[in-house]
């Protein structure tokens, strides 16, 4: 039964429903508990705003508390959770159980995660995107844990035919106050498991000087053992009897068709048992598979042989013409040009003429490819009329669907089971690589087919981060106060793929930096003038904030320059007095999906990280030349973070990150250490992405083959020390994202900080060997 | 048929001399510790020992392993430094996807060995030819010096 089938305003009863016990119960059928399933009705969704309904609750299936799907106690009272999340590095599996352990008042040695497959109608959306599984997963893991541990305390009151009153859940057992008896959590489990979930106005919540987990410093992390013992599974660890290996040959230009090929020498190496053609997908292609030709065999490397074996040859099409030289030109003049206007405030135009100094800068920044050290992978079995599959996806469900639609089969004739993800940051939530493994094993049934994309594979067929030119012009008046600003943001839309090119960015692309800009300035203009894609563009973590929060904050530093004033004296004062903002005030009518009365734009929570930051790097300290602070700041994914780097430009043009100073606001924290760890990863990728990464283009081409030659941050590049500061909003804040937000930042801190040692800036991504020709 | 020694246990293999170690241990031996991220020595993910030295799984022909110690994640803990490091990778929660950190603890167990000392400039000249994607290096190299602060205290 679908959630979407009961009205949003319907009272929060329990609705019994026959669900099958398949796929993630499969390990767990010993355990037996609280296993009967059970569905919640939609939950009444935020009256405020124009719309009735944000996320969660306005995404596909919203989402489950009910501890009957995703509990289950064993007579030995162990505990097994099913996480409805994709793991992939940012902690979910533990940040999660920890919120369900909690309410629950389990012990957590005795706490288990297990993996749930793709299945919104029973767990409730599973698109771990946008960094919002904390946000949207944490007040119904809290229901689900507390309705369980009073279905525990009320069987053991009919157990002991005692008042409920006096039974208390403490530490995986409940305790008779006045007896002093107790009764642990296995031997409870099953009578508990036969009552019904209680309703949610009656559910008994912690307080928050009761958690015991929630909030509090510890490293934990359910994977961690298996990780370091090399046990863990990803995508490519499962190993089944007579399992074929594929690797496929897909055209090099996106749009290409195969016009002919040769497979005889393929066809000769040792190993190669079958060669099969995939019908290429006209563009816009989608989620759907690129084509080419699967060369499968009986090993991975066997396959890699067969394919170099090929002989190919291609139907380009029209994207042989994209190139990346011409491309970038272009792009810039596009932005020299006034633009789809996006929101007009005041009159730029006469505060320019009656302004004391006028500045304007273009920044650029090149397609990125996400690389997740695991490549793309998919393994799938076809028996009999259904379709199994294994894969690290970021959206199973979406996997599913689209399976079930292209080999045309009912969805509950389609599973998709989800492993680690060796890195996602948004390459593996479109399925394409999913449904080639799907498509292969129909042509193979009743054989495991897995389909291995090589990092070759990887960085040519990506979802690439969009390329991006901004122009920006602003004025001073004759107090050096800023009187004017004018942002024009050009590049491919993320919508491209999947529908007529409008070449103009998508609200919610415009929603990520561009739009929602907090500041004093009575004369604003923001436009999007057009960008043509050529190439799949989809998510690379924390999207058009990059460039976005680039050229913002590189031109508030620029300005602050002209200025003569104090960089982050200039920014406090753009920035303005602590005040709460509806964001659709500001143009950004999306603002992640959230609600704008429960998250308004806090310019307080904002200026307190650029303060925080500022102070806790020793801001205003003189240094020697060659080194120096940058400072940015930036609001993503309803989440503040500032950015303090200092930075070291040797004379030889060598660049040192020292240290780098973060402060986060991103609402009240779950899991601190993996916070931080995400803050530290965000850092050094937003390093990475700033110093050493670009994919280019040439005849339709991606230019770059590996690791070689699309650089990634690499040990030295990392800053000795990543000083991360949660600052912990008073009062009733809800939880922000934690896993994007603090990428954006970091670009225009790191070029903030060169000027401040150098002089020199920079406006164009990556910075590679533009610091070569510095002299002290 | 070629017989490696994997981990301590000599274990016959129906492979070509010139398939990839890698390949022959995730496919056909069944070890999937060992990672593939590149397939050309650029990323360290399948990093392996061969008699105690890091080496590229991917770049090693299965035929250059013959007669040596093989020694994957999945056996380095039967070696004091790398359960040391094992350990301190846990204390220090290093790992976040965690896809890459077993060629990370190979390299720093296979530098530890050699150097119960290392400084910072030689923990990067160890650990620079293995990416993390998630940029967990500055952990590692707390994680590498508190294994070597233990090292020092003779715990291993």
């Amino acid at each position: 039964m679908s959630q979407r089938e009961h009205n949003a305003g319907e009272p929060a009863d329990l609705v019994v429903a026959n669900l099958s016990r398949r796929g993630f119960l499969k390990g767990l059928a010993a355990t037996g508990a609280l296993v009967i399933a059970a569905n919640w009705g939609m939950p009444s969704a935020f009256a405020a705003g124009k719309k009735t309904a944000f996320v969660a609750d306005a995404l596909p299936h919203g989402w489950v508390d009910n501890p009957k799907v995703l509990l289950s106690i064993a007579k030995d009272g162990v505990v097994t959770f099913v996480c409805t999340r994709a793991e992939m590095g940012q902690g979910v599996r533990t940040s999660l159980a920890m919120v369900v352990a909690d309410e629950l008042e389990a012990e957590w040695a005795m706490m288990r995660v297990v993996q749930a497959p793709g299945d919104e109608a029973r767990f409730g959306n599973q698109d771990t995107t946008g960094s919002r599984s904390m946000r949207h997963w944490y007040a119904p893991l809290r229901r689900c844990g507390a309705a369980a541990r009073q279905m525990l305390e009320q069987a053991a009151a009919a157990q002991w035919q005692v008042p409920l009153g006096e039974c208390q859940a403490q530490g995986h057992k409940v305790l008779h106050v006045p007896s002093g008896r107790s009764l642990g959590y296995g031997e409870l489990a099953e009578a508990a498991a036969a009552l019904e979930v209680p309703p949610r106005d009656q559910l008994r919540l912690k307080k928050a000087e009761e958690f015991r987990y929630i909030g509090k410093e510890a490293k934990r992390a359910v994977d961690d053992d298996d990780i370091v013992h090399g046990r863990a599974i990803y995508g490519a660890d499962l190993r089944f009897p007579d399992m074929l290996y594929a690797v496929i040959a897909r055209p090099p230009v996106y749009g290409g068709t195969l016009k002919s090929y040769d497979a005889s020498a393929t066809m000769q190496v040792p190993g190669v048992l079958r060669v099969v053609e995939i019908a290429a997908t006209p563009i816009p292609s989608g989620f759907q598979p690129l084509g080419g030709i699967a060369v499968v065999a009986g090993n991975t490397w066997a396959a890699i042989k067969g394919r170099e074996a090929l002989q190919l040859e291609w139907e380009h099409g029209a994207n042989a013409a994209y190139h990346s030289p011409a491309y970038r030109k272009a792009l810039i003049e596009a932005v020299r040009q006034p633009g789809k206007r996006l929101r007009n405030v005041g009159n730029i135009d006469a505060a320019q003429m009656q302004a004391t100094k006028t500045l304007e800068a273009t920044y650029y920044l090149p397609h990125l490819a996400q690389a997740p050290m695991e490549p793309p992978v998919a393994t799938a079995l076809f028996k009999d009329g259904a379709c199994e599959l294994w894969a690290p996806s970021q959206s199973p469900q979406l996997a599913r669907e689209q399976v079930a639609k292209r080999l045309d089969l009912p969805l509950d004739k389609v599973t998709v089971n989800v492993t680690l993800l060796g890195g996602g940051y948004g390459r593996k939530s479109p399925p394409d690589f999913i449904l080639e493994a799907a498509l292969l094993a129909r042509e193979l049934p009743g054989r495991h087919v897995r389909v291995q994309w090589t990092r070759e594979d990887d960085l040519q067929h990506a979802y690439f981060h969009a390329v991006s030119a901004q122009y920006l012009r602003g004025a001073l008046d004759d107090k050096g106060v800023p009187s004017a600003w004018l942002h024009r943001s050009a590049a491919p839309s993320m919508a491209a793929p999947f529908g007529p090119d409008s070449r103009h960015l998508q609200q919610f692309e415009l929603g990520m930096g561009l739009l929602g800009m907090p500041s004093r300035l009575r004369n604003l203009r923001q436009e999007n003038p057009e960008a043509a894609a050529h190439t799949r563009i989809g998510w690379y973590r924390s999207a058009l904030n990059m460039p976005h929060a680039f050229a913002i904050q590189s031109f508030i530093a620029e300005l602050a320059t002209a200025a003569g004033r104090d960089h982050r004296d200039f920014l406090l004062e753009l920035i303005g007095a602590p005040r709460k903002i509806d964001p659709e005030l500001l143009g950004d009518t999306t603002n992640y999906g959230e609600s704008p009365s429960q998250y308004p734009l806090d310019t307080g929570r904002l200026r307190a990280v650029v303060e925080e930051a500022t102070k806790q790097a020793g801001w205003g300290q003189q240094l020697p030349p060659g080194r120096g602070l940058g400072l940015a700041v930036h609001y993503s994914f309803v989440s503040y973070v500032a950015v303090v780097l200092d930075v070291e430009v040797r004379t030889d043009g060598v660049l040192v990150v020292n240290k780098a100073t973060m402060a986060v606001d991103c609402g009240p924290v779950v899991n601190p250490d993996r916070v931080r760890a995400q803050m530290e990863s965000a850092c050094v990728m937003g390093l990475g992405n700033a110093t050493l990464s670009e994919i280019t283009f040439r005849e339709g081409q991606v230019e770059q083959s590996n690791l070689h030659n699309y650089q990634v941050a690499r040990m030295p590049l990392a800053p000795r020390e990543i000083a991360v500061h949660l600052i912990r909003p008073e009062g009733e804040t809800a939880l922000g994202g934690a896993s994007e937000p603090g990428v954006p930042p970091i670009a225009p801190a790191l070029c903030n900080a060169i000027f401040a040692a150098t002089g020199k800036r920079i406006r164009e991504l990556p910075i590679r060997n533009q610091l070569m020709d510095w002299k002290v | 048929m070629i017989t490696l020694n994997l981990n301590g246990k000599d274990h016959q293999l129906e492979v070509p001399e010139d398939m990839p170690l890698l390949w022959a241990l995730r496919d056909v031996a069944g070890l999937t510790g060992t990672k593939f991220g590149c397939g050309m020595g650029q990323c360290g993910s399948c990093t392996l020992h061969l008699d105690g030295k890091a080496v590229r799984a991917c770049l090693t022909p299965v035929g250059q392993a013959v007669g040596k110690r093989v020694t994957t994640i999945e056996g380095v803990d039967q070696d004091p430094v790398g359960k040391l490091v094992q350990q301190a990778w846990r204390e220090h929660a290093v790992a976040q996807c965690g896809y890459c950190q077993g060629g990370q603890i190979m390299a720093a167990t296979a530098m530890l060995k050699e150097n119960r000392n290392p400084d910072d400039g030689q923990i990067k000249a160890a650990m620079v030819g293995n990416i993390c994607r998630c940029g967990t290096y500055t952990r590692i190299r707390t994680a590498i010096a508190s294994a070597a602060g233990k090292l020092q205290e003779g715990q291993a």
